[in-house]
């Protein structure tokens, strides 16, 4: 018995991250299933351009709403556009809006993160304050307010997007730096004479990664539903760039008639927002298994 | 209680404070001319110089952002550019319409949320579990305006059941607009469903590996009470606070919703305000909608420690 236990253990031992990895992934169907989703969208976004058999703007006022057939198989909308080269164009648009979008508020909430919860004091104070300021304005109506000033454009839905969502990581990421300040190692390099950038690079920024993935993926699904929300109400991108919540947003005045104008970019978003979501709740659940933390 | 009150007041004065000079000096990076705006493109140069004055628009900012505020604190929230009316009876009214949606969406999507929440967290890790977490997870995902128009499209037009149009007339009483109300409180309910869901499991899966479970388990109370009175009591606290922090989501979810169903909310109004450039609209509409959420999470918070008598906050 306990021969056959320490075989088993040593098994286990030589179990290659890879495999930990995906034998993770089979506990939680969810999060392959949202995995395999968002690397079917990247390829998509990546490829789909090329192999678009329309061009996504090119009219053909005599095939309007027409339902979806072998030239066209999604249909075509109330111009003759192809629905299905829109949806694959406008993938491209959807995850860099929203990729750019985040990365920006990720970058910007760790900076402003790390040196908020490492210096404290004066500067900490002033720094939360002003993120407190921003979160108590409800997000979609911040992002209207801000569009409605800036003009609604590509980059300025990225500069809202990105402004939008560092309240949310700095608070995280201060949050895991006032943690580890107290931690030995921090103390141990601290009294070593690092200097407060080489203890804030080595020691901490290492240790808030994961929390920052697990950050950054939540931040990105929700970024994916702000673009799309704001494309719907018109106050995002613009026509006649085929982004799929614009998209829904015309398809409804022809909703009656033909319903597969709306159903393709709105199950693409729902596809892709839900992927990223399980995507996400995966990567928290592997990365930092006990920590039940959820906020807005 | 009484020092912690005012402390939050206080803050949530200088919230609003600061959230007003963010509205005020976003909407004066306004595309063109406000007074030209009015007047139209026709308007003479002479008209537009007066209405400037009259506008107090050649005022220094700070004089106009003073003038602003004092009379939206008196009452006085201008008049809309487009209909030529007072702001404050539309604001109020449109805001009583979203109260009415988002009181129907509460009601349906906070019992449901904990009811769910609970069973996934006994049934952990097993079927019933895996379905609510999944099916939770992808609601939080779904954006408003996706589920709303399947809602459409299944209950509304292929069933028949519900009126596919909400926008009725803005001074209907709760009565007249239930029928209305009913979809899209169901739109906006399923995002905070899941929410709910996902925070009541979590919360309750903390409590049930408490020592004090285990102690009630083993001194012989029976399953139900164990649930009712030791994990209930304790794992439903954080959900107050999960429902306080969810009405930001709900504010937005109001707006797309609206929109989706052309129901005559705050959401619907301020949308009309920024695609028509109305000023007015735009700034009262943004400071109502931060001051509801201002006062609901502190009414959370208070909330919070009138149930919770270990943290009663501020002592």
């Amino acid at each position: 018995m306990a021969a056959s236990e320490q075989k088993i253990q040593k098994k286990k031992i030589t179990v290659s991250p890879l495999k930990k990895f995906f034998r993770r992934l089979r506990r939680y169907p969810t999060t392959f299933i949202g995995i395999s989703i968002v690397i079917i969208f990247l390829l998509i976004a990546a490829f789909g351009p090329l192999i678009a058999p329309y061009h996504y703007s090119q009219q053909d006022l005599l095939q309007r709403l027409q339902p979806p057939s072998d030239e066209h198989i999604f249909g075509t909308d109330q111009f003759g556009r192809d629905i299905f080269s829109r949806i694959l164009v406008g993938s491209r648009d959807v995850l860099l809006i929203a990729g750019s979008g985040t990365a920006l508020a990720v970058f910007s909430g760790l900076l402003l993160g790390l040196f908020s919860g490492y210096i404290g004091g004066l500067f900490d104070e002033i720094v939360m304050r002003i993120m407190d300021v921003i979160l108590s304005i409800p997000p979609l109506l911040l992002a209207m307010v801000i569009l409605f000033a800036l003009g609604p454009s590509r980059l300025n839905v990225v500069i809202v997007v990105g402004f939008l969502y560092i309240p949310m990581v700095a608070r995280v990421v201060r949050s895991v730096v006032l943690e580890l300040k107290t931690r030995q190692f921090v103390e141990a390099a601290r009294l070593r004479g690092e200097t407060r950038l080489y203890v804030l690079y080595k020691e901490i920024l290492p240790n808030v990664l994961p929390h920052l993935a697990v950050e950054a993926s939540m931040r990105f699904s929700y970024s994916i539903f702000l673009v799309a929300s704001l494309g719907f109400l018109g106050l995002g991108v613009q026509p006649p760039s085929p982004d799929w919540g614009l998209m829904v947003g015309e398809a409804r005045t022809w909703f009656y008639q033909a319903q597969w104008v709306l159903f393709f970019p709105a199950g693409a978003i729902a596809t892709l927002v839900v992927g990223v979501g399980f995507m996400s709740d995966g990567l928290r659940r592997m990365l930092l298994p006990g920590g039940v933390t959820d906020d807005g | 209680m009484g020092p912690y009150l005012i402390r939050r007041f206080g803050f949530i004065l200088l919230t609003l404070f600061l959230a007003s000079l963010i509205i005020f000096s976003i909407t004066q990076f306004l595309p063109g001319d406000i007074a030209q705006v009015i007047l139209g493109q026709f308007a003479t140069e002479a008209a537009i110089a007066n209405l400037r004055e009259e506008l107090g628009l050649n005022d220094p900012l700070h004089m106009q952002y003073l003038n602003w505020a004092g009379n939206f604190i008196r009452g006085d929230w201008g008049d809309s550019l487009v209909s030529r009316t007072p702001v404050r009876p539309i604001v109020t009214q449109r805001l009583v319409n979203s109260a009415m949606l988002a009181g129907l969406a509460l009601l349906i999507y906070v019992p449901l949320g904990i009811i769910l929440g609970v069973i996934a967290a006994l049934k952990r890790d097993k079927l019933p579990d895996q379905l609510i977490t999944g099916v939770s997870m992808a609601f939080v995902g779904l954006p408003e305006f996706v589920s709303g128009l399947l809602l459409i499209s299944f209950l509304a037009i292929g069933l028949g059941w519900f009126p596919a149009n909400s926008s009725i007339d803005p001074d209907s009483t709760f009565l007249e607009s239930l029928p209305y109300l009913i979809l899209p409180a169901i739109t906006v309910s399923l995002t905070g469903l899941g929410y709910i869901a996902r925070m009541t499991r979590s919360g309750t899966i903390d409590v049930l590996r408490a020592d004090y479970v285990r102690a009630a388990e083993l001194k012989g109370l029976s399953g139900r009470s164990v649930l009712i009175r030791h994990v209930l009591r304790n794992s439903l606290l954080p959900t107050v606070t999960v429902v306080a922090m969810g009405i930001g989501w709900l504010l937005g979810g109001l707006i797309v919703t609206e929109a989706v169903y052309g129901y005559p909310g705050l959401g619907r109004l301020l949308v009309y305000g920024i695609q028509r450039q109305d000023l007015p609209i735009i700034q009262a509409g943004s400071m109502i909608v931060v001051a509801v959420y201002s006062l609901s999470n502190l009414a959370a918070d208070i909330l919070y420690g009138l149930l919770n008598p270990r943290i009663r906050v501020g002592k």
